[in-house]
């Protein structure tokens, strides 16, 4: 009978925890920690950012043609916002079976390439995408420290024109990082975008 | 008699014109470009006909994958009850180089458009507000039935079939 009691009791808590991660986190969560290993062989964490305002955490891949699309404006927007307390995190969550040119080697390959100066860590098991509620690439969480907790203070698109950046009206993401540099809720707090579905494992 | 041998030359070949033309019209049409706005009035279309609409890219794999599921719909309800639009969000300046060619080399029959996707936090939640706005994305639409069907998913073989059967049936 107590084995049955605690059968249920897992069985709940798995079903909550299920809805939990469908669900994943929205503006105004702590955001959740992660240790993840970036090209360059390091962990990185949300804990190494402790003197940082805030951070760019941006759902990415090399071969979605909308990250493509946006690899130069978040190379950009990490030069205008990392020196002043907000860098870029980029993150590949896309399983590298269903996608090899998503792989951790083709990653330090692209890294090289586009001269990243900001981390691309790979989410290999896939459970800080699940976690955080990440459904496609790019997908943005701008995450604001609060002496020493992070909490999501903008989910969504980077800007509101994928394929010109010349002709962008609506700068979402530069926006929200503004809005967090002068202690604002962004708002915008949370937008869409057409993106490619990140690719789960099988 | 003169008269009759005429018309029994001139019918297949004028049919013959006519289908060809048809069709060449429908070749032209693939792969037009329209905005947001044509979708929308779609959306609050009346006729009664359960309108299955798929987003999908030429570069998004799992929406090639599933092309030939929404072939094959498009192929057996020749009739006005279910019509197959697949709206591509390919850049705009791929449309010649990319997208016009893979319609060709597929074959693709059923209808396809490319949106000029300006903003797409402004008409996202419009398609539906479950929509993330990661592809592929199906809606299934008859508003004279009150029918609405979100799916942000790749569909599996039969099963975009079993739910289009199950909504006709209940539509009786």
């Amino acid at each position: 009978m107590k084995k049955l009691w605690f059968f249920s009791l897992l069985l709940c808590c798995l079903t909550c925890a299920h809805i939990y991660a469908a669900d994943g986190l929205k503006v105004g969560d702590i955001a959740a920690d992660f240790s993840l290993k970036n090209v360059d062989g390091s962990m990185i964490s949300l804990k190494d950012y402790s003197s940082s305002k805030g951070i760019i955490l941006i759902f990415t891949c090399n071969h979605c043609p909308f990250s493509k699309a946006y690899e130069d404006r978040i190379i950009q927007i990490n030069k205008m916002y990392a020196e002043k307390g907000c860098p870029v995190i980029a993150i590949n969550p896309n399983d590298e079976v269903s996608v090899p040119e998503d792989s951790y080697d083709n990653m330090k390959i692209r890294a090289k390439e586009k001269g990243f100066v900001f981390p691309y860590i790979q989410d290999a098991t896939q459970q800080i995408a699940k976690t955080y509620g990440a459904t496609r690439t790019p997908h943005v969480y701008v995450l604001k420290n609060n002496s020493g907790v992070f909490s999501i203070a903008y989910i969504g698109a980077i800007d509101d024109n994928h394929s010109d950046a010349e002709n962008v009206k609506e700068k979402y993401l530069v926006n929200a990082i503004e809005s967090l540099m002068q202690n604002k809720p962004a708002s915008p707090d949370f937008t869409k975008a057409i993106g490619c579905s990140i690719k789960w494992k099988k | 008699m003169l008269y009759k041998v005429h018309y029994t030359l001139l019918l297949p070949l004028l049919a013959w014109i006519f289908i060809h033309s048809a069709q060449n019209i429908n070749a032209q049409n693939q792969g037009r470009v329209i905005s947001f706005s044509q979708i929308d009035s779609l959306l609050h279309n009346t006729d009664d006909t359960l309108y299955v609409i798929n987003f999908w890219a030429t570069w998004c794999k799992p929406c090639v994958e599933e092309l030939p599921i929404f072939e094959e719909i498009n192929a057996k309800y020749t009739n006005q009850s279910v019509k197959v639009l697949l709206i591509s969000l390919d850049f705009i300046q791929d449309k010649e180089k990319i997208l016009l060619p893979f319609i060709k080399k597929k074959d693709i029959q059923s209808e396809i458009v490319l949106l000029k996707a300006e903003n797409p936090n402004e008409w996202i939640d419009k398609v539906d507000s479950e929509w993330s706005g990661a592809l592929p994305a199906t809606l299934l639409i008859n508003n004279q039935k009150k029918i609405r069907k979100f799916f942000e998913k790749q569909f599996k073989h039969e099963e975009l079939q079993d739910i289009i059967t199950q909504l006709l049936k209940s539509e009786l």
